[in-house]
């Protein structure tokens, strides 16, 4: 059962919580477990067209042409839809607040950029039809060579996987990298006992979660158009589907709030506005479900990461040095990629006082499927690396990984990577719990210490 | 297409549909009949979430055919609570037990863990797991669900 240990900071807190600590019921729970709860999908409507994507076989190729007759020609089919028919074939996550790039089409036209890009959109009476025209859409793909590697997609001569940014990465107001620099890290590993260098790798994660994305639009009669959707960011979905449907917000009616498990996989806004056209030009009812296929291959996941750490310790435990280059796998477009390599080089070299840092943060553009948010992104994978590292670092110098971190651990008034002075650090404290619950010996020393200097 | 008649018992009421020849019994209940409680989550008999009793077993609605429970008896979590609204103890031990989180797999959840008590109304913790092991979940994890169908066989002995 959960514990609040509440010895700590005693003299910082009123104790006037009463939510925190207690159990309290979700306002859902009923609607739940009766089965009465409604998702986006959990609604009919008469004459309900069903929208499927024709999505590229090809990594990296250029457009030749499309061909929709057949696919329009059968039986079902009421309409199939090409970039051309998007208003403002532009998808860029956070564009409404001024935030570029616009690097993304709803729909491909020129090329495609990874393996699963829409290409068009099929509209029809029913999922088999819809499915079925779908292998109708004559696309003439010329295939270009491809790139999967962070690395060798910076070298030169490497494939241009998007064309918006020239190069395969993102260029930083800092230059190609998001750069954090500390001290001076050539000093600091010259000083240092013993220097260790590692490499991690993690793969892409998918967040899985049992409902599937998507959107069901209805019309109103009175020019505004319903959409219900499994959005986990409900004003950033309705926002972006209006500007690329160059349509007033007012025109726009976005119901949500129950999602079918998320983990940051329903935030990107890649069915809506495809969805909502659909419903324009046709005057109909229409549902746009992700299968599973789709799910678990076509929606973004957590971005991979290659992460490189370089650590100088002394045999006393210090860290003195730290140098991190880390590359955040974007794949073909943006999305929340390049904020996510931001939140990495902020978040390394993690919670330890280090006086000479230096990290290199690059979002680098693959022919990978676009990756986006998931949960605490841009850090998850970074602490993995860290805290392995640190069992190494611990290791190499004969220390109990612990006390190692004891030794290292922020406190409040040191000054972090990014130069802002930690201010109400809990890390010791943290800790010195683990260490009792855990029944892990620490030295008395450690367990006397605190996150407040001086006290 | 040609339709084919099917009688069946839904949640205790006689119910006769008309369906189309190859339609999935989750096509049936949801689509038809309009019981949104069983969930499409994967369309190809792998997340449970579409679990419902067929003659009381479980089944997954979205791999069986309409015309598959012709003459038998069909259970769904709208089925649960009693005649007067009353909470099943399944769905009372859900809520105390914060065994839900998103909702979406929790209706398949309920009724695999009902047909687990149908047949051994004193199942051990392994049984449980066994029970649900067909049936996904992302949120939660799966201990408080599992806590939650062992209570609830408790109060039912109880009761």
């Amino acid at each position: 059962m959960m514990r609040i240990e509440k010895s700590y900071f005693a003299d910082e807190r009123d104790d006037d919580l009463h939510e925190i600590g207690q159990p309290r019921q979700r306002a859902d729970v009923l609607g739940h477990v009766t089965g009465i709860t409604s998702f986006y999908a959990d609604r009919n409507h008469e004459g309900m067209l069903h929208l499927k994507m024709v999505r590229s076989p090809h990594h990296h190729a250029r457009i030749r042409s499309i061909d929709i007759s057949a696919a329009a020609a059968h039986p079902g089919v009421r309409r199939v839809l090409l970039a051309a028919d998007v208003p403002h074939n532009i998808y860029t996550i956070l564009s409404f607040i001024g935030i570029l790039p616009e690097d993304e089409p709803v729909l491909a036209f020129d090329k495609v950029r990874w393996m699963g890009e829409p290409v068009a959109a099929v509209l029809a009476d029913s999922p088999r039809a819809a499915a079925e025209a779908v292998a109708l859409v004559q696309v003439d793909y010329d295939p270009l060579p491809a790139i999967f590697d962070v690395e060798e997609a910076m070298q030169p001569g490497a494939p241009l996987v998007n064309e918006y940014h020239g190069q395969n990465w993102y260029a930083y107001d800092s230059g190609d990298a998001r750069k954090v620099r500390l001290g001076d890290v050539a000093k600091g590993f010259a000083e240092a006992d013993v220097v260790l260098e590692q490499r991690y790798q993690s793969s892409p994660i998918e967040q899985a979660p049992s409902e599937t994305s998507g959107c069901v639009v209805v019309p109103d009669q009175n020019g505004r158009f319903t959409c219900y959707t499994g959005t986990q960011a409900m004003f950033f979905s309705l926002t972006n589907a209006a500007i690329i449907l160059d349509v007033p917000e007012s025109k726009l009616h976005f119901v949500g709030g129950t999602v079918g498990g998320g983990f940051g996989g329903k935030t990107d806004t890649v069915c809506e506005p495809i969805a909502i056209l659909a419903s324009m030009v046709t005057g109909q009812a229409i549902s746009f479900q992700f299968n599973r296929h789709e799910e678990m291959q076509m929606s973004s996941p957590r971005a991979a990461e290659r992460i490189y750490l370089k650590h100088g310790v002394m045999k006393d435990g210090r860290i003195v040095a730290c140098e991190v280059r880390c590359y955040v796998d974007s794949g073909a477009y943006s999305r929340l990629s390049p904020y996510g390599t931001n939140k990495a080089a902020a978040h390394f070299p993690g919670p330890y006082t280090i006086p000479n840092v230096a990290i290199d943060a690059y979002c680098v553009y693959t022919n990978r499927t676009p990756s986006s948010a998931m949960r605490g992104f841009g850090c998850t994978i970074g602490d993995f690396a860290l805290e392995v590292q640190m069992d190494k670092l611990a290791r190499l110098i004969g220390m109990d990984p612990l006390e190692f971190r004891f030794i290292n651990a922020y406190r409040d008034g040191d000054m972090k990577a990014h130069h802002q002075p930690t201010e109400g650090a809990a890390l010791i404290e943290c800790m010195q719990e683990a260490a009792k619950i855990a029944h892990w010996p620490v030295d008395p020393r450690f367990m006397a210490m605190s996150s407040r200097k001086g006290s | 297409m040609s339709k084919v008649a099917v009688h069946f018992d839904l949640n205790g009421k006689a119910r006769s549909e008309f369906v189309d020849g190859g339609a999935t019994l989750l096509d049936l209940l949801r689509t038809r009949i309009g019981d949104m409680s069983p969930k499409a989550g994967c369309l190809q008999g792998s997340c449970g979430c579409c679990t419902v009793l067929i003659d009381g077993e479980p089944r997954l609605a979205c791999i069986t055919l309409a015309e598959d429970v012709q003459g038998r008896e069909v259970e769904t979590a709208r089925g649960l609570p009693d005649g007067a609204g009353r909470l099943h103890p399944l769905q009372q031990a859900f809520i105390d037990g914060f065994a839900t989180q998103c909702g979406f797999c929790t209706p398949g959840m309920l009724m695999a863990a009902k047909a687990l008590l149908n047949r051994k109304p004193n199942p051990t913790r392994a049984d449980v797991i066994d029970a649900i092991s067909g049936n996904f979940c992302r949120c939660t994890g799966y201990a408080p669900i599992i806590d939650a169908i062992l209570a609830a066989a408790e109060a039912g002995r109880a009761a």
